[in-house]
Protein backbone atom coordinates (compact mmCIF):
# COMPACT_ATOMS: atom_id res chain seq x y z
CA UNK A 1 0.00 0.00 0.00
CA UNK A 2 1.33 3.55 -0.43
CA UNK A 3 2.07 5.94 2.40
CA UNK A 4 -0.63 7.72 3.32
CA UNK A 5 -1.16 11.62 4.23
CA UNK A 6 -4.30 10.78 5.66
CA UNK A 7 -3.98 9.60 8.71
CA UNK A 8 -5.73 6.01 9.62
CA UNK A 9 -8.94 7.51 11.05
CA UNK A 10 -10.03 9.85 8.07
CA UNK A 11 -12.57 11.52 10.53
CA UNK A 12 -10.41 12.50 12.84
CA UNK A 13 -8.85 14.98 10.23
CA UNK A 14 -12.18 15.84 8.43
CA UNK A 15 -13.91 16.21 11.35
CA UNK A 16 -11.54 19.08 13.01
CA UNK A 17 -11.89 20.21 8.78
CA UNK A 18 -15.63 20.29 9.45
CA UNK A 19 -15.44 22.46 12.25
CA UNK A 20 -13.26 25.26 11.15
CA UNK A 21 -9.35 24.32 10.68
CA UNK A 22 -7.94 23.31 7.27
CA UNK A 23 -9.06 20.80 4.75
CA UNK A 24 -7.36 17.18 5.44
CA UNK A 25 -3.96 16.29 2.85
CA UNK A 26 -5.64 12.83 1.70
CA UNK A 27 -8.89 14.78 0.13
CA UNK A 28 -8.24 15.18 -3.06
CA UNK A 29 -10.33 16.33 -6.34
CA UNK A 30 -10.66 15.70 -10.09
CA UNK A 31 -8.05 17.98 -11.94
CA UNK A 32 -9.01 21.55 -12.57
CA UNK A 33 -11.48 21.11 -9.70
CA UNK A 34 -11.28 23.74 -6.67
CA UNK A 35 -10.77 21.07 -3.85
CA UNK A 36 -12.03 24.04 -0.97
CA UNK A 37 -14.95 24.86 -3.22
CA UNK A 38 -15.72 20.89 -3.13
CA UNK A 39 -15.04 19.98 0.01
CA UNK A 40 -16.81 23.35 1.37
CA UNK A 41 -19.82 21.46 0.13
CA UNK A 42 -19.53 18.97 3.40
CA UNK A 43 -18.29 22.27 5.78
CA UNK A 44 -21.91 24.29 4.42
CA UNK A 45 -23.85 20.90 4.53
CA UNK A 46 -22.85 20.59 8.75
CA UNK A 47 -22.79 24.27 9.47
CA UNK A 48 -26.50 24.60 7.29
CA UNK A 49 -28.04 21.81 8.88
CA UNK A 50 -26.98 22.24 12.04
CA UNK A 51 -28.18 25.86 12.42
CA UNK A 52 -31.64 25.09 11.01
CA UNK A 53 -31.90 22.70 13.35
CA UNK A 54 -31.15 25.23 16.27
CA UNK A 55 -33.59 27.85 14.53
CA UNK A 56 -35.88 24.89 14.72
CA UNK A 57 -35.62 24.80 18.23
CA UNK A 58 -35.11 28.28 18.97
CA UNK A 59 -37.25 30.02 16.74
CA UNK A 60 -37.68 32.94 19.27
CA UNK A 61 -34.28 33.62 20.48
CA UNK A 62 -33.99 34.27 16.26
CA UNK A 63 -36.33 36.49 16.12
CA UNK A 64 -35.06 38.60 19.01
CA UNK A 65 -31.68 38.64 17.24
CA UNK A 66 -32.38 38.67 13.81
CA UNK A 67 -31.45 36.08 11.10
CA UNK A 68 -27.83 37.35 10.58
CA UNK A 69 -27.16 37.56 13.85
CA UNK A 70 -28.53 33.81 15.01
CA UNK A 71 -26.27 32.50 11.68
CA UNK A 72 -23.23 33.86 12.98
CA UNK A 73 -23.57 33.28 16.84
CA UNK A 74 -25.35 29.09 15.74
CA UNK A 75 -21.73 28.71 14.05
CA UNK A 76 -19.58 29.62 17.26
CA UNK A 77 -21.75 27.38 19.16
CA UNK A 78 -21.44 24.62 16.61
CA UNK A 79 -18.02 24.75 16.36
CA UNK A 80 -17.86 24.95 20.63
CA UNK A 81 -20.63 22.44 21.23
CA UNK A 82 -21.72 20.45 18.79
CA UNK A 83 -24.45 17.17 18.94
CA UNK A 84 -22.94 14.74 20.79
CA UNK A 85 -25.70 12.40 19.65
CA UNK A 86 -27.63 11.77 16.52
CA UNK A 87 -30.77 12.70 18.43
CA UNK A 88 -30.82 15.68 17.35
CA UNK A 89 -34.00 17.01 19.50
CA UNK A 90 -31.47 16.00 22.63
CA UNK A 91 -28.93 19.12 21.03
CA UNK A 92 -29.06 22.60 22.73
CA UNK A 93 -29.53 21.59 26.35
CA UNK A 94 -26.02 24.15 26.76
CA UNK A 95 -27.60 26.73 24.50
CA UNK A 96 -29.47 28.72 27.51
CA UNK A 97 -25.54 28.90 29.29
CA UNK A 98 -23.61 29.64 26.18
CA UNK A 99 -26.19 32.53 25.20
CA UNK A 100 -25.90 33.93 29.10
CA UNK A 101 -21.80 34.12 28.46
CA UNK A 102 -21.90 35.05 24.73
CA UNK A 103 -20.68 38.70 25.44
CA UNK A 104 -22.52 39.78 21.73
CA UNK A 105 -25.97 39.08 23.26
CA UNK A 106 -25.23 40.72 26.41
CA UNK A 107 -27.78 43.40 25.64
CA UNK A 108 -30.25 40.71 25.54
CA UNK A 109 -30.19 39.46 29.57
CA UNK A 110 -33.04 37.66 29.22
CA UNK A 111 -32.33 35.45 26.17
CA UNK A 112 -30.71 32.89 28.29
CA UNK A 113 -33.90 32.43 30.15
CA UNK A 114 -36.51 32.43 26.82
CA UNK A 115 -34.04 29.83 25.68
CA UNK A 116 -34.82 27.28 28.42
CA UNK A 117 -38.72 27.95 27.86
CA UNK A 118 -37.79 26.83 23.69
CA UNK A 119 -35.32 23.61 24.64
CA UNK A 120 -38.47 23.10 27.46
CA UNK A 121 -40.80 22.96 25.04
CA UNK A 122 -38.72 20.33 23.09
CA UNK A 123 -38.39 18.02 25.89
CA UNK A 124 -42.16 17.92 26.58
CA UNK A 125 -42.51 17.62 22.90
CA UNK A 126 -40.46 14.01 23.22
CA UNK A 127 -41.87 13.16 26.85
CA UNK A 128 -43.27 9.72 27.00
CA UNK A 129 -46.98 9.25 26.94
CA UNK A 130 -48.24 8.00 30.66
CA UNK A 131 -51.06 7.85 32.31
CA UNK A 132 -52.69 10.06 34.65
CA UNK A 133 -54.66 9.77 37.77
CA UNK A 134 -58.45 9.91 37.18
CA UNK A 135 -60.73 12.19 39.28
CA UNK A 136 -61.04 9.80 41.48
CA UNK A 137 -58.23 8.75 42.16
CA UNK A 138 -56.85 12.25 42.75
CA UNK A 139 -59.77 12.98 44.94
CA UNK A 140 -58.51 10.11 47.43
CA UNK A 141 -54.96 11.94 47.46
CA UNK A 142 -56.26 14.85 50.26
CA UNK A 143 -56.81 11.76 52.45
CA UNK A 144 -53.54 11.34 52.83
CA UNK A 145 -51.98 14.80 51.89
CA UNK A 146 -49.61 14.80 54.53
CA UNK A 147 -47.91 11.99 53.09
CA UNK A 148 -48.39 11.84 49.35
CA UNK A 149 -45.48 13.09 46.90
CA UNK A 150 -47.32 14.05 43.69
CA UNK A 151 -45.19 12.42 40.26
CA UNK A 152 -45.84 14.95 37.50
CA UNK A 153 -45.42 13.83 33.86
CA UNK A 154 -41.66 14.28 32.80
CA UNK A 155 -43.64 17.06 30.24
CA UNK A 156 -44.00 19.51 33.76
CA UNK A 157 -41.14 22.27 33.43
CA UNK A 158 -40.56 25.12 35.52
CA UNK A 159 -38.49 28.37 34.62
CA UNK A 160 -37.93 31.02 37.17
CA UNK A 161 -36.60 34.06 35.90
CA UNK A 162 -35.59 37.77 36.90
CA UNK A 163 -37.29 39.12 33.55
CA UNK A 164 -40.86 38.66 32.26
CA UNK A 165 -39.86 35.51 29.95
CA UNK A 166 -43.42 34.46 29.54
CA UNK A 167 -44.42 37.95 28.33
CA UNK A 168 -41.44 37.82 26.02
CA UNK A 169 -42.19 34.31 24.38
CA UNK A 170 -45.90 34.88 23.73
CA UNK A 171 -44.92 38.61 22.32
CA UNK A 172 -42.38 36.90 20.00
CA UNK A 173 -44.71 34.20 18.30
CA UNK A 174 -44.67 34.73 13.95
CA UNK A 175 -48.47 35.99 14.40
CA UNK A 176 -47.40 39.15 17.00
CA UNK A 177 -46.28 42.57 15.95
CA UNK A 178 -43.62 43.81 18.32
CA UNK A 179 -44.68 45.73 20.99
CA UNK A 180 -43.23 47.00 24.03
CA UNK A 181 -43.12 44.43 27.27
CA UNK A 182 -43.16 46.06 31.01
CA UNK A 183 -39.96 44.99 32.78
CA UNK A 184 -40.94 41.92 35.72
CA UNK A 185 -39.94 38.76 37.07
CA UNK A 186 -41.79 35.78 35.42
CA UNK A 187 -42.34 32.06 36.36
CA UNK A 188 -43.03 30.01 33.08
CA UNK A 189 -44.31 26.36 33.32
CA UNK A 190 -44.04 24.21 30.38
CA UNK A 191 -46.64 21.46 29.64
CA UNK A 192 -48.04 19.16 26.85
CA UNK A 193 -51.77 18.77 26.42
CA UNK A 194 -53.54 15.73 25.78
CA UNK A 195 -54.26 16.91 22.41
CA UNK A 196 -50.43 17.74 22.01
CA UNK A 197 -50.54 21.03 22.08
CA UNK A 198 -47.35 22.43 24.23
CA UNK A 199 -48.18 25.62 25.94
CA UNK A 200 -46.15 28.25 27.82
CA UNK A 201 -47.68 29.50 31.52
CA UNK A 202 -47.58 31.96 33.73
CA UNK A 203 -47.45 31.05 37.52
CA UNK A 204 -47.83 33.53 40.21
CA UNK A 205 -45.21 33.38 42.84
CA UNK A 206 -47.49 31.12 45.27
CA UNK A 207 -47.94 28.47 42.53
CA UNK A 208 -44.39 28.95 41.79
CA UNK A 209 -43.63 27.51 45.73
CA UNK A 210 -45.76 24.94 45.31
CA UNK A 211 -44.49 23.20 41.94
CA UNK A 212 -41.33 23.83 42.98
CA UNK A 213 -42.15 21.60 46.26
CA UNK A 214 -44.27 19.45 44.29
CA UNK A 215 -41.02 19.14 41.39
CA UNK A 216 -38.52 18.40 44.28
CA UNK A 217 -40.73 15.07 45.89
CA UNK A 218 -42.20 17.14 48.93
CA UNK A 219 -45.72 15.87 50.53
CA UNK A 220 -48.67 17.28 48.84
CA UNK A 221 -49.23 19.21 52.14
CA UNK A 222 -46.01 20.78 52.68
CA UNK A 223 -46.24 21.56 48.89
CA UNK A 224 -49.55 23.74 49.84
CA UNK A 225 -47.88 24.85 53.16
CA UNK A 226 -44.98 26.81 50.88
CA UNK A 227 -47.23 28.23 48.84
CA UNK A 228 -49.25 29.78 51.46
CA UNK A 229 -46.00 31.45 53.14
CA UNK A 230 -45.99 33.20 49.83
CA UNK A 231 -49.28 34.31 49.77
CA UNK A 232 -51.63 33.94 52.81
CA UNK A 233 -54.60 34.24 50.08
CA UNK A 234 -53.41 31.82 47.55
CA UNK A 235 -55.79 28.61 46.75
CA UNK A 236 -53.77 26.09 46.06
CA UNK A 237 -56.64 23.69 44.05
CA UNK A 238 -55.57 26.22 40.89
CA UNK A 239 -52.92 25.18 40.68
CA UNK A 240 -53.87 21.23 40.90
CA UNK A 241 -56.77 21.88 39.15
CA UNK A 242 -54.66 22.80 36.14
CA UNK A 243 -52.02 20.43 36.37
CA UNK A 244 -54.65 17.41 36.49
CA UNK A 245 -56.94 19.30 33.44
CA UNK A 246 -54.06 18.87 31.21
CA UNK A 247 -53.69 14.73 32.77
CA UNK A 248 -50.14 15.45 33.75
CA UNK A 249 -50.72 14.33 37.76
CA UNK A 250 -48.91 10.89 36.83
CA UNK A 251 -49.37 9.59 40.31
CA UNK A 252 -49.54 9.95 43.79
CA UNK A 253 -46.15 7.81 45.80
CA UNK A 254 -45.96 7.71 49.71
CA UNK A 255 -43.38 9.45 51.64
CA UNK A 256 -40.44 7.56 53.02
CA UNK B 1 -33.85 -8.61 0.49
CA UNK B 2 -36.56 -5.69 2.23
CA UNK B 3 -40.11 -6.89 2.30
CA UNK B 4 -41.43 -3.90 1.05
CA UNK B 5 -43.58 -3.80 -1.59
CA UNK B 6 -41.80 -3.36 -5.11
CA UNK B 7 -43.87 0.08 -5.44
CA UNK B 8 -43.38 3.26 -5.16
CA UNK B 9 -43.43 5.61 -1.53
CA UNK B 10 -42.42 8.44 0.22
CA UNK B 11 -40.37 10.04 2.64
CA UNK B 12 -42.80 10.89 5.48
CA UNK B 13 -42.64 14.22 6.59
CA UNK B 14 -44.98 15.42 9.72
CA UNK B 15 -46.55 18.44 7.33
CA UNK B 16 -48.19 15.71 5.44
CA UNK B 17 -49.78 13.64 8.25
CA UNK B 18 -53.08 14.90 8.11
CA UNK B 19 -53.45 14.49 4.01
CA UNK B 20 -51.99 10.83 4.51
CA UNK B 21 -54.61 10.08 6.88
CA UNK B 22 -57.53 11.69 5.30
CA UNK B 23 -56.79 10.61 2.02
CA UNK B 24 -55.24 7.67 1.86
CA UNK B 25 -53.35 7.56 -1.21
CA UNK B 26 -52.61 4.65 -2.81
CA UNK B 27 -48.46 4.06 -1.83
CA UNK B 28 -46.46 1.00 -1.58
CA UNK B 29 -44.63 2.62 1.39
CA UNK B 30 -43.34 5.11 3.44
CA UNK B 31 -39.98 5.74 4.89
CA UNK B 32 -39.11 7.59 7.76
CA UNK B 33 -35.52 8.37 9.34
CA UNK B 34 -34.84 6.32 12.68
CA UNK B 35 -33.31 9.40 14.62
CA UNK B 36 -36.80 11.56 14.53
CA UNK B 37 -38.55 8.74 16.24
CA UNK B 38 -36.36 8.23 19.02
CA UNK B 39 -37.77 10.20 21.66
CA UNK B 40 -40.33 8.64 24.35
CA UNK B 41 -43.19 9.70 23.33
CA UNK B 42 -45.24 12.01 21.71
CA UNK B 43 -46.61 13.44 18.28
CA UNK B 44 -44.11 11.66 16.40
CA UNK B 45 -44.86 8.22 18.27
CA UNK B 46 -48.64 9.02 17.62
CA UNK B 47 -48.09 9.85 13.78
CA UNK B 48 -46.20 6.67 13.53
CA UNK B 49 -48.50 4.54 15.18
CA UNK B 50 -51.31 5.82 13.04
CA UNK B 51 -49.68 5.76 9.56
CA UNK B 52 -48.06 2.45 10.22
CA UNK B 53 -51.92 0.56 9.97
CA UNK B 54 -52.09 1.80 7.01
CA UNK B 55 -48.58 1.46 5.00
CA UNK B 56 -45.92 -0.41 4.69
CA UNK B 57 -42.64 1.06 6.69
CA UNK B 58 -39.09 1.52 5.84
CA UNK B 59 -37.26 2.55 8.37
CA UNK B 60 -33.69 4.68 7.42
CA UNK B 61 -30.73 5.16 9.69
CA UNK B 62 -28.85 8.25 9.11
CA UNK B 63 -27.03 8.33 12.03
CA UNK B 64 -24.98 4.83 13.00
CA UNK B 65 -21.75 6.19 11.37
CA UNK B 66 -20.87 2.70 9.67
CA UNK B 67 -18.42 4.11 7.58
CA UNK B 68 -16.18 5.22 10.44
CA UNK B 69 -13.45 3.58 12.15
CA UNK B 70 -14.59 3.90 15.95
CA UNK B 71 -16.56 1.34 16.89
CA UNK B 72 -20.48 1.43 16.62
CA UNK B 73 -22.70 3.05 19.31
CA UNK B 74 -24.40 0.14 21.03
CA UNK B 75 -26.76 2.45 22.96
CA UNK B 76 -27.39 3.50 19.16
CA UNK B 77 -27.78 0.37 18.65
CA UNK B 78 -30.27 -0.59 20.91
CA UNK B 79 -32.39 2.28 19.85
CA UNK B 80 -32.93 1.25 16.96
CA UNK B 81 -33.48 -2.53 17.77
CA UNK B 82 -36.34 -1.00 20.43
CA UNK B 83 -37.79 0.77 17.68
CA UNK B 84 -37.79 -1.77 15.10
CA UNK B 85 -39.17 -3.88 17.29
CA UNK B 86 -42.09 -1.39 18.10
CA UNK B 87 -42.67 -0.61 14.64
CA UNK B 88 -41.64 -4.02 12.73
CA UNK B 89 -40.87 -2.37 9.59
CA UNK B 90 -40.47 -4.24 6.37
CA UNK B 91 -36.68 -2.97 5.91
CA UNK B 92 -34.19 -1.18 7.71
CA UNK B 93 -31.41 0.56 5.79
CA UNK B 94 -28.33 2.88 6.26
CA UNK B 95 -25.71 4.49 4.79
CA UNK B 96 -21.95 3.88 3.82
CA UNK B 97 -20.70 6.92 5.37
CA UNK B 98 -19.80 8.27 8.64
CA UNK B 99 -21.50 11.17 10.86
CA UNK B 100 -19.65 10.54 14.47
CA UNK B 101 -16.19 11.19 15.80
CA UNK B 102 -15.37 11.12 19.38
CA UNK B 103 -18.15 13.18 21.08
CA UNK B 104 -19.48 14.94 18.31
CA UNK B 105 -22.44 14.15 15.93
CA UNK B 106 -21.69 15.99 12.09
CA UNK B 107 -25.30 15.32 11.26
CA UNK B 108 -24.16 15.30 7.63
CA UNK B 109 -23.43 11.64 5.53
CA UNK B 110 -19.38 11.90 5.09
CA UNK B 111 -16.98 10.09 3.11
CA UNK B 112 -14.29 7.31 3.63
CA UNK B 113 -11.97 6.37 1.52
CA UNK B 114 -11.84 2.86 -0.06
CA UNK B 115 -9.21 0.28 1.11
CA UNK B 116 -8.69 -3.33 2.48
CA UNK B 117 -8.82 -2.05 5.81
CA UNK B 118 -11.87 0.66 5.46
CA UNK B 119 -13.64 -2.33 3.30
CA UNK B 120 -13.35 -4.89 6.71
CA UNK B 121 -14.45 -1.97 9.04
CA UNK B 122 -17.34 -1.75 7.17
CA UNK B 123 -18.18 -5.19 6.98
CA UNK B 124 -17.69 -5.80 10.96
CA UNK B 125 -19.98 -2.95 11.71
CA UNK B 126 -22.68 -4.21 9.08
CA UNK B 127 -22.58 -7.69 10.59
CA UNK B 128 -22.68 -6.39 14.43
CA UNK B 129 -25.45 -4.14 13.36
CA UNK B 130 -27.36 -7.08 11.26
CA UNK B 131 -26.71 -8.87 14.58
CA UNK B 132 -27.70 -6.55 17.28
CA UNK B 133 -31.21 -5.74 15.24
CA UNK B 134 -31.85 -9.21 14.31
CA UNK B 135 -32.52 -8.87 10.50
CA UNK B 136 -31.10 -8.06 7.33
CA UNK B 137 -30.30 -4.52 6.31
CA UNK B 138 -29.71 -2.40 3.57
CA UNK B 139 -26.81 -0.24 3.03
CA UNK B 140 -26.78 3.07 0.33
CA UNK B 141 -24.57 4.20 -2.02
CA UNK B 142 -23.18 7.83 -0.60
CA UNK B 143 -23.37 11.15 -3.05
CA UNK B 144 -19.64 12.03 -2.66
CA UNK B 145 -18.07 15.92 -3.53
CA UNK B 146 -14.57 14.54 -2.93
CA UNK B 147 -11.89 11.57 -3.48
CA UNK B 148 -9.43 10.11 -0.95
CA UNK B 149 -5.84 9.64 -2.47
CA UNK B 150 -5.77 6.62 -0.30
CA UNK B 151 -8.73 4.37 -2.04
CA UNK B 152 -7.41 2.07 -3.73
CA UNK B 153 -11.37 -0.01 -4.56
CA UNK B 154 -13.83 1.44 -6.68
CA UNK B 155 -17.28 2.65 -4.75
CA UNK B 156 -19.25 -0.37 -6.36
CA UNK B 157 -16.30 -2.94 -5.94
CA UNK B 158 -16.16 -1.49 -2.40
CA UNK B 159 -20.70 -2.53 -2.12
CA UNK B 160 -20.84 -5.59 -4.14
CA UNK B 161 -17.68 -7.22 -1.75
CA UNK B 162 -19.92 -5.64 1.66
CA UNK B 163 -23.02 -7.37 0.44
CA UNK B 164 -21.08 -10.58 -0.38
CA UNK B 165 -19.33 -10.80 3.11
CA UNK B 166 -22.07 -9.85 4.71
CA UNK B 167 -25.31 -10.83 3.20
CA UNK B 168 -26.89 -7.38 3.32
CA UNK B 169 -28.67 -5.68 0.59
CA UNK B 170 -28.03 -2.74 -0.82
CA UNK B 171 -30.37 0.61 -1.35
CA UNK B 172 -29.51 1.85 -5.05
CA UNK B 173 -29.86 5.60 -4.54
CA UNK B 174 -29.74 6.37 -8.35
CA UNK B 175 -29.42 10.57 -7.35
CA UNK B 176 -26.55 9.19 -5.61
CA UNK B 177 -24.96 7.67 -8.17
CA UNK B 178 -25.56 10.97 -10.93
CA UNK B 179 -24.36 13.68 -7.92
CA UNK B 180 -20.80 11.69 -7.60
CA UNK B 181 -20.11 10.33 -11.36
CA UNK B 182 -21.13 14.03 -12.22
CA UNK B 183 -18.71 15.33 -9.61
CA UNK B 184 -16.33 13.14 -10.22
CA UNK B 185 -15.99 12.96 -14.17
CA UNK B 186 -16.88 9.38 -14.47
CA UNK B 187 -20.03 7.30 -16.53
CA UNK B 188 -23.01 7.41 -14.43
CA UNK B 189 -24.04 4.28 -16.90
CA UNK B 190 -20.86 2.37 -16.28
CA UNK B 191 -21.24 3.26 -12.63
CA UNK B 192 -24.88 1.30 -12.92
CA UNK B 193 -23.44 -1.54 -14.92
CA UNK B 194 -20.55 -2.44 -12.42
CA UNK B 195 -23.20 -2.15 -9.19
CA UNK B 196 -24.46 -5.37 -8.11
CA UNK B 197 -27.99 -4.97 -8.99
CA UNK B 198 -29.00 -8.22 -8.18
CA UNK B 199 -28.42 -7.16 -4.05
CA UNK B 200 -30.66 -3.67 -4.05
CA UNK B 201 -33.52 -4.33 -1.90
CA UNK B 202 -34.93 -0.45 -2.78
CA UNK B 203 -34.15 2.51 -4.57
CA UNK B 204 -34.04 5.97 -3.88
CA UNK B 205 -34.69 8.84 -6.38
CA UNK B 206 -34.34 12.93 -5.36
CA UNK B 207 -33.45 16.16 -6.63
CA UNK B 208 -30.29 18.01 -6.37
CA UNK B 209 -29.21 21.58 -7.34
CA UNK B 210 -26.50 22.18 -9.92
CA UNK B 211 -23.72 24.51 -10.09
CA UNK B 212 -21.60 25.11 -12.99
CA UNK B 213 -17.56 25.60 -11.80
CA UNK B 214 -14.62 26.00 -14.30
CA UNK B 215 -13.44 22.53 -13.22
CA UNK B 216 -16.67 21.00 -14.45
CA UNK B 217 -20.07 21.05 -12.90
CA UNK B 218 -20.86 20.33 -9.39
CA UNK B 219 -24.12 18.65 -8.39
CA UNK B 220 -24.97 18.99 -4.72
CA UNK B 221 -27.21 16.27 -3.08
CA UNK B 222 -30.39 18.75 -1.97
CA UNK B 223 -33.10 16.59 -1.31
CA UNK B 224 -34.93 19.91 -2.03
CA UNK B 225 -36.88 19.76 -5.62
CA UNK B 226 -37.90 17.29 -8.27
CA UNK B 227 -36.13 14.05 -9.63
CA UNK B 228 -34.20 15.60 -12.52
CA UNK B 229 -34.51 14.37 -15.97
CA UNK B 230 -30.99 12.58 -16.36
CA UNK B 231 -31.83 10.55 -12.91
CA UNK B 232 -35.35 9.32 -14.26
CA UNK B 233 -33.58 8.11 -17.60
CA UNK B 234 -30.56 6.31 -15.24
CA UNK B 235 -34.21 4.95 -13.45
CA UNK B 236 -35.74 3.44 -16.14
CA UNK B 237 -32.89 2.40 -17.65
CA UNK B 238 -32.00 0.34 -14.16
CA UNK B 239 -35.66 -0.62 -13.69
CA UNK B 240 -35.70 -2.18 -17.25
CA UNK B 241 -32.99 -4.45 -16.10
CA UNK B 242 -34.07 -5.62 -12.46
CA UNK B 243 -37.68 -5.10 -13.12
CA UNK B 244 -40.14 -3.11 -10.47
CA UNK B 245 -38.14 -2.56 -7.25
CA UNK B 246 -39.43 -0.75 -3.92
CA UNK B 247 -38.88 3.03 -4.83
CA UNK B 248 -38.91 5.90 -2.34
CA UNK B 249 -39.43 9.75 -3.53
CA UNK B 250 -37.17 12.00 -0.89
CA UNK B 251 -37.53 15.22 -0.45
CA UNK B 252 -36.18 16.45 2.93
CA UNK B 253 -35.46 20.30 2.30
CA UNK B 254 -38.18 23.13 0.84
CA UNK B 255 -40.93 20.05 1.25
CA UNK B 256 -43.42 20.73 -1.15
CA UNK B 257 -47.56 20.23 -0.79
CA UNK B 258 -48.72 16.40 -0.45
CA UNK B 259 -49.98 16.25 -4.70
CA UNK B 260 -46.50 17.05 -5.50
CA UNK B 261 -44.59 14.48 -3.80
CA UNK B 262 -47.51 11.92 -5.10
CA UNK B 263 -47.03 12.89 -8.64
CA UNK B 264 -43.46 12.23 -8.27
CA UNK B 265 -44.31 8.98 -6.64
CA UNK B 266 -46.89 8.13 -9.82
CA UNK B 267 -43.94 9.07 -11.81
CA UNK B 268 -42.04 6.10 -10.37
CA UNK B 269 -45.01 4.05 -10.11
CA UNK B 270 -45.75 4.26 -13.87
CA UNK B 271 -41.79 3.18 -14.76
CA UNK B 272 -42.24 0.31 -12.23
CA UNK B 273 -45.55 -0.88 -13.73
CA UNK B 274 -44.32 -0.67 -17.58
CA UNK B 275 -41.31 -3.09 -16.35
CA UNK B 276 -43.21 -6.13 -15.30
CA UNK B 277 -40.02 -8.56 -15.42
CA UNK B 278 -36.16 -7.50 -15.31
CA UNK B 279 -33.97 -8.11 -19.03
CA UNK B 280 -31.42 -9.50 -16.45
CA UNK B 281 -33.92 -11.91 -15.48
CA UNK B 282 -36.16 -13.25 -18.12
CA UNK B 283 -33.52 -15.24 -19.68
CA UNK B 284 -32.96 -17.27 -16.77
Amino acid sequence: MQPSNLPDDHTAAMTRALLGGGIPRGVTVKRGQDRARRFAVYRNNVMHSLTQALATRFPVIERLVGTEFFTAMARVYIEQHPPRSPRLFEWGDTFAEFLRGFAPAASLPYAADVARIEYARGVAYHSADLTALSDAELSAVAGWADRARLVLHPCVQMIRSNYAIVDIWQGNQPDQAPRPIAHRAQTALVLRTPHHAIPVLSLTEAEAAMLGAILAGMPLLEAMMAAQRVDPAHSPNTLIALLHSHQTIISAQEVS
Amino acid sequence: MSQLPAQAGIGFKPQHYRGLLDTKPSLGFLEVHAENYMGAGGPPHAMLTALRADYALSVHGVGLSIGGPAPLDTDHLARLRTLLDRYEPQSFSEHLAWSSHGDAYLNDLLPLPYTEHTLQTVCDHVDQTQEALGRQMLLENPSTYVLFDTSTIPETEFLAEIARRTGCGLLLDVNNVFVSCSNHRTGARAYLDQFPLDAVGEVHLGGHEAEDLPGGPLLIDSHGREVAEPVWTLFQEVIAKTGPLPTLIEWDNDVPDLPVLLAEADRAQTILTANPKGQLYAAQ
